[in-house]
């Protein structure tokens, strides 16, 4: 049998692993690839605490699918945004896309 | 040790391990291919917890629609995507401290919640036999989300959300012709 | 019959022998009958692939008014096994550049992909790899390693051929996803289940004669998922040589061919299933080895119609092939969809239930044939209008000359 600590600490793990690349990555796809993973490890602990605390009812289940449509928009719109601005300033590099700045 | 643990540490070694490698890798499709096998892996784990129709999305939406568009992504803007410049940018020691922080506090608050190490009840509805109910437990998650008394609204925000994310997706990247 | 049952019994005692021998604990033998079942139907598949290819290149040959393969063995029934001596003693080439560790797993990616679908597939009424409750949901989702192991292949080539070929296939499977899933949940509407057995089960009349159009255009759309002609542009051999496989030689191409064939084979046992009554038939219920005869001959049928396609239609245009998805197909399966729905929840357990089906599917087609007739005379009648074609002219000379 697992206990639900195992679920919530891999969880977690993977959560600051995702922190790590969105903070420290400096490609713009890297960065979305680090949002993926956190989302990820929520949708692990929404699941585990469904399945361990809350399986008479069915929430845990349905906020997932709420997450990932959630992410399929994220994703959608960032990669969009992502090739946009490669065709303007020919880089996807975070921190070089600063024009706002100013 | 049983089966299902030697099951789960298998695949949160590989959870972990390929999720460490998408931050850390030069090469951005190979970080692209470990994310794969990073959201691969979490397919596995609801499987462990049960929740087939989760595990099975999960490879549909994330490896069939999210992973292909960021390989694409990365491949249309591949000369500067896959060169060697430097990974992380001057905040990653700070990111790393900020990431073992958050990851050490949460642990700690979570192992002072009474229900830490519990363990998990089996499955049951009332008067569904054993062998029908993935079957009952999909056909719930189902009506809960069309239920006014459930989770219509939430699902109707992401159908638009969802619409509003096609149209904005199109308008971004539409190239003006000449 | 009766040897069949022995046979099985003999196995199970033996099975049941050798892990009262290792004397395992309980879920550790779980674990291990899993993993005979899953080398099982693994081992199956692949052993059907040496079959697949000798009836296709014997058809294909008949089409093309040829004898076929006819040296080795009796019919020329050991060519495949010639074929496979020959490809694994060839030289296995890793192209310089390439990125060994993506190149190397693609191939076994592409045959998994392909294989995975055959655990849920219902062979007779009782024997099945597993029977999960989202199966079909299942199949639809295991097709995304295909895509992927097509994208690995093409990028990790080092080859722009392979580079484009892939994208050219991901752009295609993608796009023929969205009329396949959405044709997929018509059976899962009239049969009320997710799962691949159930679907089976339902079927007392065959949903084809519910919904045919929609087995139509699943039939049509996974013919363009397997990439063959006339949706081959994915390897057509005059535009981009090989396409995504174009840098692999030996097992590693034998493995990419394996898995097409059985693929083509796949999707003619799941139109069979889906919309043909699976093992259904006379005495299948009694007869487990009936259904599996049965299952098999409906999908030999859908088999012979694949080659028959392939072998006589020219490929299509690339910008025709997504038109004729994003314009035809993913619209008039939407409509079926909703329009199934409505009638299925309308006349539930109605003895017209049937014939008001079979009808609604009458008027779509009737009504999209009307349509796409005025649309193809607007388009003849912009033809005939149409500027003249601009022609190559050399330029002037004294451009020439600067």
């Amino acid at each position: 049998m697992i206990p639900l600590s195992w679920y919530l600490i891999l969880a977690a793990g993977l959560f600051s692993v995702g922190l790590y690349g969105v903070l420290s990555r400096k490609n713009a796809v890297g960065i979305l690839m680090g949002i993926e993973l956190m989302l990820n490890a929520a949708n692990i602990n929404l699941v585990a605490f469904w399945r361990y605390v809350d399986s008479d009812s069915i929430a845990g289940q349905a906020f997932a699918i709420i997450v990932f449509a959630v992410a399929a928009a994220e994703v959608a719109v960032g990669l969009a945004l992502v090739i946009s601005v490669y065709r303007l300033r020919k880089t996807v590099a975070a921190d070089e896309i600063d024009m706002l700045k100013w | 040790m049983t089966a299902l643990q030697v099951i789960f540490l298998a695949t949160a070694a590989m959870i972990l391990f390929s999720a460490w490698m998408v931050v850390t890798r030069r090469n951005l499709v190979h970080a692209a291919l470990y994310l794969v096998l990073t959201l691969f892996g979490v397919a596995v784990l609801f499987v462990l917890l049960e929740a087939t129709f989760l595990a099975v999305v999960q490879v549909l939406i994330y490896i069939g629609a999210i992973a292909i568009l960021m390989i694409f992504a990365i491949m249309l803007t591949r000369r500067v995507a896959s060169d060697d410049t430097v990974v992380a940018n001057h905040n990653a020691g700070w990111a790393a401290m900020l990431a073992v922080l958050v990851f050490s506090s949460l642990v700690i608050i979570m192992g002072a919640w009474s229900q830490f190490t519990t363990f998990a009840s089996p499955l049951t509805r009332p008067g569904v036999p054993s062998n029908e109910l993935g079957q009952e437990i999909v056909a719930e998650l189902g009506q809960s989300l069309v239920d006014p008394d459930a989770y219509v609204i939430p699902f109707e925000v992401a159908s638009v959300l969802l619409l509003a994310a096609l149209i904005g997706a199109i308008v971004v990247a539409w190239q003006k012709d000449k | 019959m009766e040897i069949w049952d022995q046979l099985g019994e003999w196995l199970a005692n033996l099975i049941k022998t050798i892990l009262g021998a290792l004397n395992l604990p309980l879920d550790w033998n779980i674990v291990v009958l899993k993993l005979i079942g899953v080398v099982t139907v693994a081992t199956f598949g692949l052993l059907l692939v040496i079959l697949l290819t000798w009836i296709e290149r014997k058809v294909a040959a008949r089409f093309q008014d040829r004898f076929g393969p006819n040296r080795a063995g009796p019919f020329g029934l050991l060519q495949a096994i010639a074929d496979m001596i020959k490809l694994i003693t060839k030289e296995d080439i890793t192209p310089s550049g390439a990125d060994k560790i993506a190149f190397n797993i693609a191939p076994i990616l592409g045959v998994v992909s392909v294989l995975l679908i055959w655990a849920v597939i219902p062979f007779s009424s009782v024997w099945f790899g597993t029977e999960i409750n989202v199966g079909v949901l299942y199949i639809a989702a295991v097709g995304s390693f295909g895509v992927i192991s097509i994208l690995m292949a093409g990028w990790s080539s080092n080859n722009k051929y392979a580079l484009l070929g892939a994208f050219r296939s991901v752009a295609q499977l993608v796009s023929y996803e969205v009329p396949l899933f959405l044709t997929l949940l018509v059976p899962v509407l009239l049969g009320r289940t997710m799962g691949v057995n159930g679907i089976v089960k339902a079927q007392d009349t065959w949903f084809v004669i519910l919904a045919p159009l929609p087995a139509l255009i699943f039939f049509i759309s996974s013919l363009a998922e397997i990439g063959r002609t006339p949706f081959d542009l994915l390897e057509a051999e005059s535009e981009i040589v090989a396409g995504f496989h174009i840098e692999y030689s030996g097992m590693k191409y034998a493995m990419f061919m394996a898995g097409e064939f059985l693929h083509a084979f796949t999707i003619a046992v799941l139109t069979a299933i889906l919309f043909f009554g699976g093992w259904q038939g006379p005495g299948a219920a009694e007869f487990p080895l009936l259904g599996l005869i049965y299952l098999f001959a409906k999908s030999f049928v859908f088999y012979f119609l694949v080659i028959w396609i392939r072998t006589t239609l020219p490929r299509v245009r690339i910008d025709h092939m997504l038109a004729f998805n994003w314009k035809f197909l993913t619209p008039l399966s939407l409509v079926l969809l909703m329009v199934t729905a409505l009638l299925e929840k309308a006349f539930e357990a109605d003895a017209l239930r049937i014939p008001v089906l079979f009808g609604a599917n009458l008027l779509v087609l009737i009504i999209t044939v009307q349509i796409l007739r005025i649309v193809s005379k607007r388009q003849q009648r912009e033809l005939k209008t149409f500027e003249p074609r601009p022609v190559a002219v050399p330029p002037p000379a004294e451009e020439v000359s600067a």
